[in-house]
């Protein structure tokens, strides 16, 4: 144990994921040696994140204003909507620059064991979204495990009377890796999802 | 197959160990707390990544050491493979082959494959459903790596839904309750649920002549009563059982459907193959309750006979490594004869007991005596 504050510090960076008490007790010292300027930028730059950042009241995206970049694009496709679990979701789809459309956070995926219910995510705003119409395709980006699977057929089972095209990404095999190395699981689910070759 | 070296560290009570092996007979002689089961657990706990004797891995690393690491040379048709792993209680278990990381220590499964008597086994005629149970679907992982996913898919919908069952339970009798998701749930439950018990119901299939012949070996007696292997389903009798898993999923769905007030109330998962028990009996009877000591003893040492046989036929004649751990001890003169006969041309054996005079003559091979954790070979 150190004295007051170190402590008092390493007890609050070890509360942060992916820290532990070692790695808690490194940053502590870190900050310790560093130079003033650099840890008050670190602290604006927490303090500014907490004050600045909102989610985006369509979809629930991090945003710096009332709604997100990607629902205040005009070029976005508005029939086509993409959900997923969190917003770091969002950021990994936006890299493959494939899709055109616009997402929808659901902020978790259902879990009785954690008290996750379709209550604390935001299915009743998905819902909202979805009443005019203008959505023609709903696609379910949830993790592809069980939770997620969940979720998923949760939400199909949901906006099935609305009629709108539902479609759940396709899980299988890595590109660029051999197949020999892919586990039987995923292997047996790329099986499953084989499909047709046009030519 | 079998197991040419076999090295521990900080495993148990051995800071260090090497012990190389023959194929053959190996008797590993010492009195008890001396570490000889801990040598067969370790051999046992790379082939199934689990202990006959503990739940979870911490009593496995000696005391004040951080992690242990197990480590055996297989050699299965003169081609010769490492498989390491490196157990850290609260931690994940890292897993090596040929020197080279895998990604999850699932993927050792299958490399080495062992069959192992213990005394325990007598819990298997004798014990709750869930001996039963674990007896089937541990055999069902040594057979297809895959089941392993299953098994861990299965557990976690179970624990899901059961957590929802409670807390929408207590949210009925309140007044409210939210059964939206239930239906879900019910429907994940019914397909990992069929294929776990589609997977068990063949595995029952192929083992019930197997387990008859076995018995039959054992027994004294000109005429022993007949033995037969079932399996009783908590979908109940009128559910005809098939291994076709859509009409599984759809059977346990629906009974799941029908029992659902009486899950709700009890905050309980009732339907599936968690609740499932193997039926073994003995002429007419069932075995549990009114086999003899003597026949429960044939019973059990049959079921793993069965399994051994099953696995060495299954994989073209490459049998599994058969442990008998302490068992020699509980059976008496004609079953220990037997039982040394039957298993005496497997391609290797290993035995555990306190004296030499425990282990029958038609096992006569290599002996090691272990004192205190250090072994020595004597021949």
């Amino acid at each position: 144990m150190y004295e007051g504050v170190v402590q008092d510090l390493i007890d609050e960076l070890g509360r942060l994921p992916g820290v532990g008490p070692k790695g808690a007790q490194r940053i502590a010292f870190h900050l310790l040696a560093a130079d003033p300027a650099d840890v008050r930028r670190l602290v604006a730059a927490i303090t500014e994140v907490k004050e600045r950042v909102h989610f985006c009241r369509v979809c629930g995206n991090v945003a710096q204003d009332e709604e997100c970049r990607i629902c205040r694009d005009p070029r976005r496709d508005v029939t086509v909507l993409c959900v997923v679990e969190e917003p770091k979701d969002v950021v990994a789809i936006e890299r493959t620059r494939e899709f055109r459309g616009r997402y929808h956070v659901l902020g978790g995926a259902i879990s009785p064991i954690e008290g996750v219910g379709p209550d604390d995510l935001r299915v009743r705003e998905l819902m909202t979204r979805l009443a005019d119409g203008v959505v023609t395709e709903l696609i379910l980006a949830t993790d592809p495990n069980l939770e997620g699977e969940a979720t998923a057929t949760y939400l199909a089972r949901l906006v099935k009377p609305m009629g709108l095209t539902v479609t759940r990404l396709a899980s299988g095999l890595p590109v660029g890796g051999d197949l020999e190395y892919a586990d039987e699981v995923t292997l047996g689910r790329a099986f499953e999802g084989r499909r047709l070759i046009d030519v | 197959m079998h197991v040419a070296h076999l090295s521990l560290t900080d495993f148990r009570s051995y800071p260090t160990l090497e012990l190389p092996l023959d194929p053959g007979v190996t008797a590993l002689i010492g009195p008890n707390g001396q570490g000889k089961t801990n040598l067969v657990e370790a051999v046992g706990y790379l082939a199934t990544l689990g202990s006959h004797r503990v739940a979870h891995d911490g009593p496995l690393v000696r005391q004040g050491a951080e992690r242990a690491v197990l480590r055996a040379s297989v050699l299965r048709e003169r081609r010769s493979t490492l498989i390491e792993l490196e157990l850290t209680p609260g931690k994940a278990n890292r897993a090596r082959v040929n020197r080279a990381p895998v990604p999850r220590p699932r993927e050792i499964l299958g490399l080495l494959r062992t069959v192992l008597f213990a005394p325990e086994d007598l819990a298997l005629v004798k014990g709750d459903p869930a001996e039963r149970r674990r007896y089937l679907d541990e055999l069902l992982v040594t057979r297809t790596p895959r089941m392993a996913g299953v098994r861990a898919d299965y557990d976690r919908v179970l624990k899901q839904r059961t957590a929802l069952l409670r807390s929408a339970g207590a949210a009925m009798r309140g007044g409210g309750g939210d059964l939206r998701t239930l239906d879900v749930w019910d429907a994940h439950l019914a397909e990992v649920g069929a294929e776990l018990l589609g997977a068990r119901l063949d595995l029952v299939t192929a083992l019930d002549p197997l387990v008859r012949r076995s018995y039959r070996e054992l027994s004294r007696d000109p005429g022993p009563a007949p033995v037969a292997m079932g399996y009783r389903s908590s979908l109940g009798e009128q559910v005809e059982l098939t291994s076709d898993r859509h009409v599984l999923a759809a059977a346990l769905q629906a009974a799941m459907a029908q029992r659902r007030r009486e899950e709700l109330e009890r905050g309980l998962c009732l339907v599936g193959p968690h609740r499932d028990d193997v039926l073994l009996r003995l002429g007419e009877f069932p075995a549990k309750g009114y086999a003899s000591h003597g026949e429960s003893w044939s019973l059990a040492l049959s079921l793993r006979l069965a399994a051994f046989e099953l696995l060495s036929t299954e994989s073209g004649g490459d049998q599994p490594v058969l442990v008998l751990d302490d068992v020699f001890a509980e059976l008496d003169t004609s079953r220990r004869a037997r039982l040394a006969d039957l298993v005496a041309k497997a391609e290797q054996v290993l035995v555990t007991a306190a004296v030499p005079e425990d282990v029958p003559e038609a096992l006569d091979g290599a002996r090691v005596d272990v004192c205190a954790g250090e072994v020595r070979r004597v021949r």
